[in-house]
C-alpha cells in the first residue's frame, strides 16, 4: 500500500471518532470563551495542548480562580493514562525516526490510540504503516481544533448541543474495538474488572478512577494468564 | 495569571507524558510488563464504556429503561459479538441509539 493510501485509510477509519469529537470540541470552545479566554487563547489551547479532558478541567479550574500550579498538576494527573498508551505503542513507534516519534506522540489521545492500536495489533508495523497512524492523528487533530474554533465563535448560540447524545458514537466505536478482542478468559476478566472499578470509582477526581480501573483490569488479566500457563524459568528470569 | 504561559506549561506536560516511552526506542520491557500491555486497550476502553452506559451524564447512575445509552450500549455489544465487524457495530449501534432516543422523546427537536 502506498503512503497516500495508508494515510487515507487512517482518515477513513477515524470518521466514527470524529462524530464523537465534534460536539465535545464545540462545547469546549463555548466554555472557554464563557470562562473569559480570548478567541486566540481558546484556540491556542486546543492547538498546543490537544487533550480534551485536561482542557475541560483547566477551563473549570480557571473559572473557579485556581492558580497555575494546581492546573498544571491536574494536567499531569489527568493525562497520566497516556503513559500506558505510550508504552503499548512503543514497540511499533520506537523503531521510527525522531521526526515521526515527536508528532505521533503529540497526537496520542484516547481516540487516536483506540484506532491505531487495533491496526498495529492486526498487522504490526507494515511498510508505510506510520502514514496510517498519521492519517488518524491528523484527522482527529483537525476535528478537535476546528470544532474548538467554531465553539469559541458560535458555541453560545448553538442550541442544546449536548442534548443530541453524539457522544454515543465514541462508545459504539470503543465497543466495536473491545468486544472482538474478548477472545479468552483473561481478556474478558480484564474488561469486566476494569469496567466495574471504573463504575465504583467514577466519582474520583482527575480521571484517577479511570487510571485505577485500567491498572486493575490489566493486573487481573495478567494474573489469570499466568495462572493458566505457568511461567517458565527463562521467562521469569 | 498569564494564560499563554499556562497553555505552554500544559502543552509541555501533556507532550512529555505522551512521548515518555517513545524516548527509549531500544528499551525492551520485561515479560511481565509486555504481558500487561496486551491488556491496555481492553482495560482502558472498558473503563470508559461501562460508565458511559450506566452513568451517561458523569454524575448520576441511570439504571433504568429510559436510559438509551444503556439499552443501545447492550444492543451494540450484541451486534459486535455477532458480526465482529467495526463499521457494522458503529452503524447498527448508532441506529438503535437514535431510534430509542426518538421513541423516548429525548431528541432536542
Amino acid at each position: 500500500m502506498s503512503r497516500l493510501q495508508q494515510f487515507l485509510y487512517g482518515g477513513r477509519d477515524s470518521i466514527p471518532m470524529i462524530v464523537g469529537i465534534l460536539p465535545f470540541g464545540l462545547i469546549y470552545g463555548a466554555l472557554a470563551s464563557l470562562a473569559g479566554l480570548s478567541l486566540g487563547q481558546a484556540l491556542g489551547m486546543s492547538l498546543l495542548v490537544y487533550a480534551g479532558s485536561a482542557q475541560f478541567i483547566a477551563i473549570s479550574l480557571l473559572t473557579l480562580g485556581s492558580g497555575a500550579a494546581v492546573i498544571l498538576l491536574t494536567t499531569l494527573v489527568v493525562n497520566l493514562r497516556h503513559v500506558l498508551y505510550s508504552a503499548a505503542l512503543q514497540p511499533y513507534i520506537g523503531k521510527l525516526s525522531q521526526r515521526w516519534r515527536v508528532p505521533l506522540a503529540f497526537g496520542l489521545t484516547d481516540e487516536t490510540f483506540a484506532v491505531v492500536q487495533r491496526r498495529y495489533l492486526a498487522r504490526g508495523m507494515t511498510e508505510h504503516g506510520q502514514w496510517y497512524h498519521a492519517g488518524v492523528a491528523l484527522a482527529l487533530y483537525l476535528s478537535w481544533v476546528s470544532s474548538s474554533l467554531v465553539g469559541a465563535l458560535f458555541g453560545q448560540s448553538v442550541p442544546n448541543l449536548a442534548g443530541w447524545g453524539l457522544d454515543f458514537a465514541m462508545l459504539a466505536t470503543f465497543i466495536g474495538i473491545v468486544v472482538p478482542a474478548l477472545r479468552n478468559q483473561p481478556q474478558i476478566a480484564a474488561a469486566l474488572v476494569a469496567g466495574a472499578v471504573a463504575l465504583l470509582c467514577h466519582a474520583w477526581p482527575y480521571k484517577l478512577g479511570l487510571m485505577a480501573a485500567a491498572l486493575s483490569g490489566i493486573a487481573v488479566g495478567v494474573w489469570l494468564e499466568r495462572c493458566k500457563t505457568p511461567v517458565t524459568v527463562e521467562e521469569g528470569a | 495569571m498569564d494564560i499563554w504561559l499556562l497553555i505552554l506549561g500544559m502543552a509541555l506536560i501533556t507532550f512529555a507524558i505522551r512521548y515518555s516511552l517513545f524516548a527509549f526506542p531500544d528499551m525492551r520491557f520485561p515479560p511481565l510488563v509486555r504481558q500487561g500491555l496486551q491488556y491496555v486497550p481492553t482495560a482502558v476502553l472498558s473503563a470508559i464504556v461501562l460508565p458511559g452506559m450506566l452513568i451517561p451524564d458523569g454524575q448520576q447512575w441511570a439504571f433504568s429503561l429510559d436510559n438509551a445509552y444503556l439499552l443501545a450500549g447492550l444492543a451494540t455489544i450484541a451486534i459486535a459479538a455477532l458480526t465482529r465487524h467495526l463499521l457494522a457495530t458503529i452503524g447498527g449501534g448508532l441506529l438503535v441509539f437514535f431510534v430509542l432516543r426518538g421513541l423516548l422523546g429525548q431528541l432536542p427537536l
